[in-house]
This record gives C-alpha cells, sequence and structure tokens, in this order.
C-alpha cells in the first residue's frame, strides 16, 4: 500500500465559529446509525447549519460564497467530546482536505491524521487574522505546508503552525495510516502475544 | 526508580517503536460495538485482511438498542447495524454476546461482569468511555473505527506515550457526596482539557475505599476530563470482584492474582504531576452548562459571566447560559427538571439502582417530569429484578426499561424532546447531546437524580434523605 505523501494542502478557507466544538456538533449521534461512512458528509455540522425545522440557518458552511472551502479554521479545542470517527469522516467526505485551529482535541486529531487530513495549530491572533481575511475574500488562496509548518495566503500572510511531530512525519512521508508497518512485524506481535502469557 | 502501572502496563505491551516514532502496543482485549465495529470490519473486508486473534475480541450491541421491545427496533437503520454486527461476528469468529444471551449490556458494564477486564492489561474499544475499565488496573483507551480495524487485524496499535497524573484524594467523603461527585470535582478543578497528553492515576484513601463499581463510575469520567485514560491500582478488592467470572482463568487463581498485583505503581514511582484533593471538599456536585467542567457544588450559584476572569471564560458562559437558558447568578438548586434518568456506562451498574432505590423508596415522582431508569446490562435488569428494584422504581413513578445506552446519547427511541431539561446520571451534558438538539442536560449522581425526580427540580439529595 503505497500511501500519497501530503506535505501541502492548498484551497479556500472557511471560519466555523466557537471553542469547545465537540464531535456531537461536528456529527449528531441521530446520523451515525450507518454501517459505512459514505454520505455522512451532508451531516456535517447539521444541527448548526439547519434549525429545528430544517430550515438552513446563516452558518457560514450555508453560505454561497464559502461553497467549495476545503480548510477548515476553528478556534480552541476543536473535536473535543467523543472518539467517534465519524465526525473526522463527515468533514473528510463534506470535503474538507484540512482544520487550522487554536487546539485540537487529542484523539480527534489523531482520527483526522489518519484520514490525510492534517490538523495544524495556530495562534488566537493568527486565526482572526486568517478569519477575516477569509470573511474579506472567500476566494482567497491558503496553502498550508507541513515541511516548513507554515501557512501563507494569497493575501499575503505567512503564519507558524504547529502539529505533532508524529502526525507532521506521518504525513509528509506518507505513512498516515500505520496499518501496513504494524502488519508487517507479525513476528514481533506474535511473540509478545506469547511472552504475555494471557494472550491464548 | 519505581514505576508506574501505566509504565509497567506500557512496557509489557510494547511490540516495538514505529518509524513514526510511535509505539506499537498489543492490545491484550479488544470490546466492539455496533456503532464503530462495522465500518472497520469493512475495512477489513477491503484489504483483505482477518482478524488476528478473534478470542481477544468481545462483542456486545448497545447503543441503538430500543429499552421497550429490545430486539425489535422499528428503526430500519437500527436493525441493519444489529445485524451487521451478528454477521461479522459470525464470519470472524468473535465472541458475541447478544439480545439472547442474557449477557447483553453497555459494552463497559459487560466488561466487567463477565471478567473479561483484568488488571495489568491493555484494553480498546472504540468507545470514548473504554477508561472505565482503568477502575481494575487495566490500560484501556478510548479509539476510533480506523484504531478498530488495525486492532482487529494486529491485535496492536500506534500510540505515543502518555505522561502520568496521580490524582489523590485523601480524607472522608461526607454523607450523601458519592463517586460521581468526585469525578465531576475533579473536572470542574481540572478542566475538560486538563488532562490532554494524561493518563489519570486516581489514588488515595477515598478511591482505596470505594467499591470496584463506584471506582468504574470515576475512571469512566476520565475522558471528560481530557484524559486518555484513567485507572486505578489493583487491591483485593479488585481480586474479589473477578475471582469466579466467567472469563477469570480459576485454574491457578492465586498465581493469577499475584500477577494481577504485581502491576499496581510502586511505592516510588515517578509521576509528570500530582494533584492532591481533601475529600472533605467535595460536595454533591451537578452541570450547570454544556460541558462536563461546567460544575458545581449544590449549594452553589449558576456562574455569572460579569465574574469571568478572561474574555474566553466569559464567551464560554454566555454561551453556555443562552443553551441551558438558565440565569446567571442564581442557585442551581431548584432549576425546573422535565426529565430523569437513571442508567448509563457511568451509573447503570447494580450498586447504583440499589442506592437509588433505598432513598426513592416511599416516595412519588412529581407530577409532569418523565423519569426513567435504564439498566446497564441484562444481568443488573435481572438482578435489580430478583432484589425487588425494579418494583420500588415503578411504584415511584419511575419507567423500567431494558438494557442499554438508552438517553445517555439516544441513538435509540429515548429522546429529550424540544428543550426539555434532564437530570441525568450519565456523563455527557454536550449540546443536543440527549436527542434534542436543543434538549439540556445536566450530569449528578444517582441519588440527586431520584431528589430531583421526586422534587420536580435539581434539589439537593441532603435536604430530602437522611444519610446518617
Ligand atoms: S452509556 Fe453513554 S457514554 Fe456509555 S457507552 Fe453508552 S452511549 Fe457511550
Amino acid at each position: 500500500m503505497a500511501l500519497e505523501k501530503v506535505k501541502q494542502v492548498s484551497g479556500r478557507g472557511v471560519f466555523v465559529p466557537g471553542a469547545d466544538i465537540d464531535t456531537d456538533r461536528i456529527i449528531p449521534a441521530r446520523f451515525m446509525k450507518c454501517v459505512t461512512f459514505d454520505g455522512l458528509g451532508e451531516f456535517a455540522f447539521y444541527d448548526v447549519r439547519f434549525d429545528t425545522e430544517g430550515n438552513r440557518t446563516n452558518h457560514p458552511l450555508n453560505e454561497e460564497r464559502f461553497a467549495g472551502a476545503n480548510i477548515l479554521i476553528a478556534g480552541m479545542n476543536f473535536g473535543c467530546g467523543s472518539s467517534r470517527e465519524h465526525a473526522p469522516q463527515s468533514l473528510r467526505k463534506y470535503g474538507f482536505d484540512a482544520v487550522i485551529a487554536e487546539s485540537f482535541a487529542e484523539i480527534f486529531n489523531g482520527n483526522c491524521t489518519t484520514l490525510a487530513m492534517p490538523c495544524v495549530v495556530a495562534s488566537a491572533a493568527d486565526v482572526a487574522a486568517l478569519r477575516a481575511a477569509v470573511e474579506a475574500d472567500p476566494q482567497i488562496q491558503i496553502t498550508i505546508d507541513l515541511e516548513t509548518q507554515k501557512v501563507t495566503t494569497s493575501a499575503g500572510h505567512s503564519i507558524s503552525i504547529t502539529l505533532p511531530e508524529s502526525a507532521r512525519d506521518a504525513l509528509t512521508a506518507g505513512r498516515w495510516d500505520p496499518i501496513q508497518e504494524l502488519i508487517d512485524n507479525n513476528a514481533q506481535i506474535e511473540e509478545r502475544a506469547k511472552a504475555l502469557g494471557y494472550v491464548a | 526508580m519505581g514505576k508506574s502501572l501505566f509504565q509497567k502496563v506500557w512496557d509489557s505491551h510494547t511490540v516495538g517503536t514505529l518509524a513514526d516514532g510511535r509505539t506499537q502496543l498489543f492490545i491484550g482485549t479488544h470490546l466492539i460495538h455496533e456503532v464503530t465495529s462495522p465500518q472497520a470490519f469493512g475495512m477489513l473486508r477491503d484489504l483483505g485482511l482477518t482478524v488476528k486473534y478473534p478470542s481477544r475480541t468481545f462483542a456486545t450491541v448497545d447503543h441503538i438498542v430500543p429499552t421497550i421491545n429490545q430486539d425489535a427496533p422499528q428503526d430500519p437503520l437500527a436493525a441493519e447495524m444489529m445485524q451487521a454486527l451478528q454477521k461479522n461476528c459470525d464470519d470472524f469468529g468473535v465472541t458475541y454476546f447478544d439480545l439472547r444471551s442474557g449477557k447483553q449490556g453497555i459494552v463497559h458494564v459487560v466488561g466487567p461482569e463477565q471478567g473479561i477486564t483484568q488488571p495489568g492489561t491493555t484494553i480498546a474499544c472504540g468507545d470514548s468511555h473504554t477508561a472505565t475499565h482503568g477502575a481494575f488496573g487495566a490500560i484501556a483507551f478510548g479509539i476510533g473505527t480506523t484504531q478498530v480495524r488495525d486492532v482487529l487485524a494486529t491485535q496492536t496499535m500506534a500510540l505515543e506515550p502518555l505522561k502520568v497524573r496521580r490524582i489523590e484524594v485523601n480524607g472522608n467523603l461526607r454523607p450523601g457526596v458519592y463517586a460521581k461527585d468526585v469525578i465531576l470535582h475533579i473536572i470542574r478543578l481540572l478542566g475538560a482539557k486538563g488532562g490532554i497528553g494524561f493518563a489519570y492515576e486516581y489514588a488515595g484513601d477515598v478511591f482505596d475505599r470505594m467499591s470496584m463499581e463506584e471506582r468504574m463510575t470515576v475512571c469512566n469520567m476520565s475522558i471528560e476530563g481530557g484524559a486518555r485514560c484513567g485507572y486505578v491500582n489493583p487491591d483485593a478488592k479488585t481480586v474479589a470482584y473477578l475471582n469466579g467470572r466467567p472469563y477469570v482463568d480459576m485454574s491457578n487463581f492465586e498465581a493469577t492474582a499475584t500477577r494481577w498485583l504485581s502491576f499496581a505503581s510502586d511505592a516510588d514511582a515517578v509521576y509528570d504531576d500530582v494533584v492532591k484533593i481533601a475529600a472533605e471538599d467535595i460536595e454533591p456536585t451537578v452541570t450547570w452548562g454544556i460541558s462536563p467542567d461546567h460544575g458545581v457544588a449544590i449549594s452553589e450559584l449558576i456562574p455569572d459571566p460579569a465574574n469571568a476572569t478572561s474574555e474566553i471564560e466569559k464567551q464560554s458562559i454566555d454561551e453556555a447560559l443562552a443553551y441551558m437558558k438558565l440565569p446567571a447568578g442564581t442557585p442551581i438548586k431548584g432549576v425546573k427538571i422535565d426529565v430523569a434518568f437513571l442508567g448509563s456506562c457511568t451509573n447503570g451498574r447494580l450498586s447504583d439502582f440499589r442506592e437509588a432505590a433505598k432513598y426513592l423508596k416511599g416516595h412519588k415522582v412529581a407530577a409532569g417530569v418523565h423519569a426513567i431508569a435504564v439498566p446497564g446490562s441484562q444481568i443488573v435488569a435481572i438482578q435489580c429484578e430478583k432484589e425487588g428494584l425494579d418494583q420500588v422504581f415503578r411504584d415511584a413513578g419511575f419507567e423500567w426499561r431494558a438494557a442499554g445506552c438508552s438517553m445517555c446519547l439516544a441513538m435509540n427511541p429515548d429522546k429529550l424532546i424540544g428543550d426539555q431539561l434532564c437530570a441525568s446520571s450519565s456523563n455527557r451534558n454536550f449540546k443536543g447531546r440527549q436527542g434534542s438538539s436543543t434538549g439540556r442536560t445536566v450530569l449528578m449522581s444517582p441519588v440527586m437524580v431520584v431528589a430531583a425526580a421526586i422534587k420536580g427540580h435539581i434539589a439537593d439529595a441532603r435536604e430530602l434523605f437522611d444519610f446518617a
């Protein structure tokens, strides 16, 4: 399995307001009744995109000018809550390729990396600047460079970003899905199982 | 230099170091349920892989199970998920505690009940509350679906090591203060993000004195404090609880018990952080907002954004109060409730129902309150029924239901309607958590749920009941 090396993500951004956006908000639990992840995209952020009558709200994701944006910009502690992978999967299926936020919940971050969707951290001031920039001009091109750990935009921003070194390495080296490497160590796995004694 | 339990378990389960620097960790026990496993089995089939150690994976069905007519979901999607789990377990030779087994229940209730959860082991489950199993001195992680696939295929997963924070609670809990209050208090103190990057070790005489079920309540909510896992060191109580359970090898139990106990943290273990809390400082604690760290003692006021110490805090209080439709700076006691929910993997065990029934007996649920009691497993349900607890709940005006997650996250028909406010013994008060996008959740201990149900509003159980 040769995986794509994710060194850069480019595209347009959209800011989703709020701190502590949890996985229930990203994908409400009632949409988790599924046996495949296909089709989860349309339910991303459902309860903030639609009111209780099913009418579209004025959420940024409903705004025509942000249609096609593939980089999500958010505040603090994005993706907190449940470990369910439905949340990153729904964002991925919705069309996002990366998330820039002030901070991320750990499990969510790990789950995103495994889907080749980088989660990068920028300062509150830089997130605010990016937000202002995309809201002023949604057509701005944003490039996240995982090697230089910078976000640059066609409007001239150059912002430092961070992400866990393991995630950066996994993405840029095309190792974001660890399954092959795990399988390759089969002999050591069996040795460990034997040594543990409780694995029949 | 001594080692903590976390380090001992981690070291003994390390297969090797991966190219990205992460550890390949052997997962001794894998628990699965219907919501997060079908996609993983799908990935396995796509890749032409099989389950490496089928005897180390155990399945049950909990999230989507109706609690009235358990095995007849009206919802075709729920039925499809149940069928998928059955088929996957059949195809790959995985043990499945299905609805007819008499052993079905919430995965975190079933594991300990069956003796599958054991000290010194690693446990993974595609569910955030897997930390529950840490009550036995296991290192138990909630994982994503792709990791479920990894564990199925290789019985291992890639992980970064964690730091360990020892949380010591010493002294005597005051009457009417429960394990749930202890963990709500800890989360309130350290924050919902305070535990990021950490495993929590719960230590001190309060946890030493707790029953295994109380320890499970505490460990269950580790994730709500941001910790990846939480545990209590195994002791004589742990051994006594497991003695004779179906999945415990009884052939040389003494040696097994000695091995289990050897995983307890050494007296001179080194920690990355130590937090000390006095048991006497803990009051019955309830939440007022939309994050588990939005907690207050029952005697306190709902926070006022005007007293916030930062703009971020102010915004977060504003947002929470707007959602909860609660007035700032007023007592939390007296807030009207619409629904009372007793159950979940936090507080859906036998001791929870016994304790709740003890105080509920002879009282009635207030008019206009919809109260449901949902046992955490079929075994819990049967035991409660044997003891006549179901009748106590029924007589008081509770609905007595069949086992499942139920209104904890409302993937089955048990849901809040509109902006109903629910006094809940579960673990999450996120927006929309209980099945209505405007529904409101107030977390509390089972006895406080009962008190709220009787009064029709959030109440201090100590003013209703005699806790001498
Ligand atoms: S009871 Fe609630 S928290 Fe526990 S496993 Fe079920 S849904 Fe998750």
